[in-house]
């Protein structure tokens, strides 16, 4: 052991970085690859259906498990289809600039009270521009595949997305207020001491409306205008295939997990155990903060999928009324609660 | 007040609450699917699969050329060419029915008079090649020959109503 912590301080940061970096997004790809059969498990069995069940390994079934795999296999050897007309640069740039912000993002997330990659202080910050940057993948590709279909998911896309930005900025400011700071490992410290401590109590609506507007950023249903399979058949990428809508997709799922994590971090107390502070709490003290957080997020995770199988999609005007006439003027309220509780010192969560 | 209560209502999510709930019970019930080819769903005796030419026990084919079938028909599908055979009753020398134009209506099957020309419960065939749609007198009575036990027993479960 003391070898491999001799040779882990041997190698140069750069490299230390990388294999950080490696160490983050293989089980990262492992989940969105999984998270795409979950997705389809899931709402298969809320419409009484089974969803994939035949691809498995070495001859067995097991559940349909080996389907995500088959799929990516078949992306990676479709051909890309560039469409006459479309601006190559920008047709093949727009799915790295949907993903490379997805991936970023993880950079400051602490997956544990030391297990951050980068322990940046204004890390809410940086989650707030990265998530807010993916839009710009959906605008250029939809621009730059030279057709009505994209540019009108584009089109959409951008406005909601603007829309639904300030709403979810508004709720991280409550957060901000609440704990005082912007380091991500440190709003989760502020929500040390057990269920009723964390943010999801004191910041409830707030909390409603992070997730919601998470769900609208992602382009998922109830909010998948961007999209609309069933009017603009793909939206935004409907002219892409192959490995170019493969990366699109992936990055649409890394940012719903992304999202999921962020709301079990700043609402949800991230890796700390629910119990804390209970008769229970030494009960589950065997448990690494790593799981409470990996259980909290495939909550959300869970709540993506089951919205995406109850919700028909707004219509575009109310999808606007929603983000500008709803959660606006409730954020803005509600930071206002929440400073108050935070200056009169409000037990049990200010004192 | 009416007004009120809606805004209430639609402020806490009241109905979407309402769907969830929905679909989260149905996710807990068993799926209805059924796994096809292991598992095949019950087929009435009425059913109107891929035709066939039935035979009298002692081995006689029953059709006896009448043509009621091929008039019938609303698609067109059936071909039949008739003649006197040796011992002087009359026979076709060509039945055919094109699949590609049948629309599995079963008109041929109530028009015939002598309980001949069927459709069974077989579902599941495929051609290669063009022209194996055309099923001739000689696949169809085939056919019937191999489910006759099974046509036999559907005819005798629908006498009463037919």
């Amino acid at each position: 052991m003391d070898g491999l912590i001799e040779l882990w301080n041997a190698l140069p940061v750069v490299v230390q970085i990388l294999l950080k970096i490696v160490v983050i997004m293989v089980p990262l790809m492992l989940m969105v690859a999984y998270y795409t059969y979950a997705e389809r498990k899931v709402i298969g069995h809320m419409q009484v259906r089974m969803g994939p069940n035949r691809v498995g390994f070495f001859g067995h079934r097991l559940l349909g498990l080996g389907q995500p795999i088959a799929d990516a296999v078949k992306l990676m050897f479709k051909e890309i289809i560039i469409p006459t007309g479309a601006n190559k640069l920008l047709f093949v740039i727009a799915p790295m600039l949907s993903i490379g912000p997805a991936l970023a993002a993880w950079a400051v997330f602490p997956f544990d009270a030391e297990w951050v990659l980068a322990d940046v202080n204004a890390g809410l910050l940086y989650v707030l521009a990265l998530t807010s940057l993916g839009v710009y993948g959906v605008i250029v590709a939809g621009w730059a595949s030279n057709s009505k279909y994209s540019l009108l998911g584009a089109m959409r896309s951008a406005a909601q997305i603007v829309a639904y930005e300030i709403a979810m900025g508004f709720a991280l400011v409550g957060v901000l207020v609440a704990a005082g700071s912007l380091n991500l490992r440190e709003i989760v410290l502020a929500q040390e001491g057990g269920l009723l401590h964390w943010y999801w109590l004191p910041l409830l609506p707030l909390f409603v409306i992070y997730f919601v507007s998470g769900v609208a950023e992602t382009n998922r249903a109830p909010f998948d205008v961007a999209e609309g399979e069933s009017e603009i058949v793909a939206g935004f990428h409907v002219e892409y295939s192959g490995m170019t809508f493969a990366v699109f997709f992936l990055a649409e799922y890394a940012n719903m997990i992304l999202i999921s994590g962020l709301t079990s971090l700043m609402f949800l107390g991230g890796w700390l155990s629910p119990f804390q502070g209970t008769a229970i709490e030494s009960w589950f003290a065997w448990v690494p903060g790593i799981v409470w957080l990996l259980l909290k997020t495939f909550v959300f995770m869970f709540l993506f999928l089951w919205f995406r199988a109850t919700f028909p999609r707004y219509r575009y005007d109310q999808i606007m009324r929603l983000g500008w006439k709803v959660f606006l003027p409730i954020t803005i309220v509600w930071i206002v609660v929440v400073s108050v509780m935070k200056v009169q010192h409000t037990p049990w969560w200010f004192s | 007040m009416k007004r009120v209560v809606d805004y209430i209502r639609s402020l806490f999510l009241f109905e979407l609450f309402k769907g969830l709930s929905l679909t989260g019970r149905y996710m807990l019930t068993k799926p209805f699917t059924l796994e096809y080819p292991e598992e095949k769903a019950p087929v009435s005796p009425r059913f109107r699969g891929l035709h066939a030419l039935r035979r009298y026990p002692n081995g006689e084919e029953r059709c006896i050329a009448c043509k009621l079938c091929e008039a019938v028909c609303p698609a067109l599908a059936i071909t039949i060419e008739a003649e006197p055979r040796e011992d002087g009753s009359r026979r076709t020398t060509r039945y055919d029915i094109d699949l590609f134009k049948c629309i599995f209506c079963g008109f041929c099957e109530e028009s015939c008079p002598v309980d001949s020309i069927v459709e069974t419960r077989v579902y599941e065939y495929h051609f290669e090649k063009r022209g194996e749609q055309i099923m001739t007198k000689e696949k169809l009575l085939a056919i019937g020959d191999k489910y006759e036990q099974q046509l036999a027993a559907d005819r005798a479960a629908q006498a009463a109503v037919r």
